[in-house]
């Protein structure tokens, strides 16, 4: 059953984790604000991953930097770019070993949290499912929806 | 530029040749004979919190060995004050010498130092992260009262979330096959993703909020001070203050070699009864502090001990 009409140009963005898509939009910066359309759907059933969400953004493309970003709540999303109803790239999310100037490290005590420190933020993947990531500085395990907040 | 920022930067092997080398510092580090290994090396002391073993025992391995010594001094009168980056100090101390200590508020600045500098980095504790030259001399006088680090029953007791010494001391300990206890009060239990790691490395670690129970059974005790400093509030440190002390009665069960090691300064979590104990080896502890930092300065700067120190050093 097609919940959400299919769109002529954008991204789909499908396989997000079930309750993930706000965080999914506030790590694109897509809110109230943009004058795009947007279509949103949570917790429909999923084969693959028992629920999901998916987001139709239409007439925009994401930028792998955008990408990156979205790694930190649904690494295994599937990203399709749509150009006149057709799907014209897929487009991988890979979750690298480290996710470089992306986030701001969630531990309070962090030296990082300095915003005058110069030094890239580096956040370690030290497993990939369940998601865990840890601060190359001080070596805390990340807060993933705290990460969304610190957002670069 | 290596570095020393926690335990993960040392092979076991690398640990138990500096360990080697600190045994044959030992007279140097006791002022009976003159031995200039770094003579012309500077090491920056860089104190951004209160020490006084560390500080003092960096500074005097330096100075046996010949080398000599810049201190950031009083962070109060010091650039930081007028909002320098880490990065920024960094940037300078390092061209003023060839191996920098630091101690730091906040967690990860050695690590963070390290990616700044061009000369070796000992991270003298970083919030409450990590301390991992204090795990040097830690293994060093368990080595010495043992003969050996591999398979000891160690007991980690007191603030086990704050105390930093013990978050490097437990990884290093897990390496060498000893047994792990942890005993502390509720909230001040070992951070998780240190256990994580250490049960990931295949100990088995035992969490308990009981300190007696375990002395019998025990090779090392290692008591902690309730880091007051780092509690949020007066209250919550309130709870917790005081939660173990031991005392010489307690001891009465305990094997005859077993040691109590406490990083000092203690408040009350040893009584004075215990100084007197052949258990007591946290003054000799402290003194081996100098002689391992001595012995892991020459190995950042790849400085070779010699094997006979005594023929290659001048009696004093």
């Amino acid at each position: 059953m097609r919940r959400v009409t299919a769109i002529k140009n954008g991204t789909v963005i499908d396989h997000v984790p079930s309750g993930k898509a706000l965080s999914v939009l506030k790590m694109l910066g897509i809110g109230g604000s943009m004058s795009n359309p947007v279509s949103l759907v949570m917790n429909v059933p999923s084969k693959k991953m028992g629920g999901k969400d998916i987001i139709k953004v239409e007439d925009r493309e994401l930028t792998q930097n955008e990408l990156d970003r979205l790694a930190l709540v649904a690494p295994d999303a599937s990203v399709a770019i749509i150009r006149a109803y057709s799907v014209a790239e897929k487009l991988e999310i890979n979750l690298t070993a480290e996710v470089v100037n992306v986030a701001r490290c969630t531990f309070s005590n962090c030296i990082t949290t300095n915003h005058r420190e110069p030094l890239p933020h580096r956040l370690l993947v030290t497993n990939r499912v369940p998601l865990e990531l840890r601060c190359r500085y001080c070596g805390k395990t990340q807060d993933i929806e705290g990460l969304v907040d610190n957002l670069l | 530029m290596p570095g020393i920022i926690t335990m993960d930067d040392l092979t076991n092997e690398e640990i138990i040749s500096i360990l080697d080398d600190a045994e044959k510092l030992l007279p140097v580090a006791r002022g009976e004979l003159y031995l200039p290994l770094l003579q012309g090396r500077i090491l920056g002391n860089l104190f951004f919190e209160p020490s006084t073993r560390t500080r003092m025992s960096f500074e005097t391995a330096m100075k046996r060995l010949g080398g000599d010594v810049v201190n950031l001094g009083d962070v109060k009168t010091s650039s930081v004050v007028k909002g320098e980056t880490l990065f920024d100090t960094i940037q300078m101390v390092d061209g003023y010498t060839d191996i920098i200590a630091m101690r730091h508020p906040r967690q990860g600045a050695a690590q963070y130092a390290c990616d700044s500098a061009r000369v070796p980095i000992m991270n003298g504790g970083d919030g409450a992260g990590h301390h991992p030259t204090q795990t040097m001399l830690d293994l060093f006088t368990i080595r010495s009262a043992h003969g050996t680090l591999e398979g000891l029953n160690v007991v980690l007791a007191g603030d086990l979330r704050y105390g930093r010494t013990v978050h490097s001391l437990s990884h290093a300990l897990a390496r060498f096959g000893c047994n792990v206890t942890f005993a502390s009060p509720e909230g001040l239990r070992m951070p998780e993703e240190i256990v994580a790691d250490l049960r990931a490395h295949g100990s088995e670690v035992v969490e308990t909020t009981e300190l007696l129970n375990h002395i019998d059974d025990a090779d090392v005790i290692y008591m902690t001070r309730i880091q007051k400093e780092r509690f949020p509030d007066e209250e919550e440190y309130a709870k917790v203050a005081g939660a173990y002390k031991l005392h010489a009665r307690d001891l009465d069960g305990a094997k005859a070699e077993m040691i109590i090691m406490h990083p000092l300064p203690r408040v009350d979590e040893i009584h004075p009864s215990v100084d007197t104990t052949r258990h007591a080896f946290y003054f000799q502890q402290a003194f081996n502090g100098v002689v391992a930092r001595m012995s892991l300065m020459c190995w950042l700067l790849g400085v070779t001990v010699p094997e006979d120190v005594n023929a290659a050093g001048v009696v004093l």
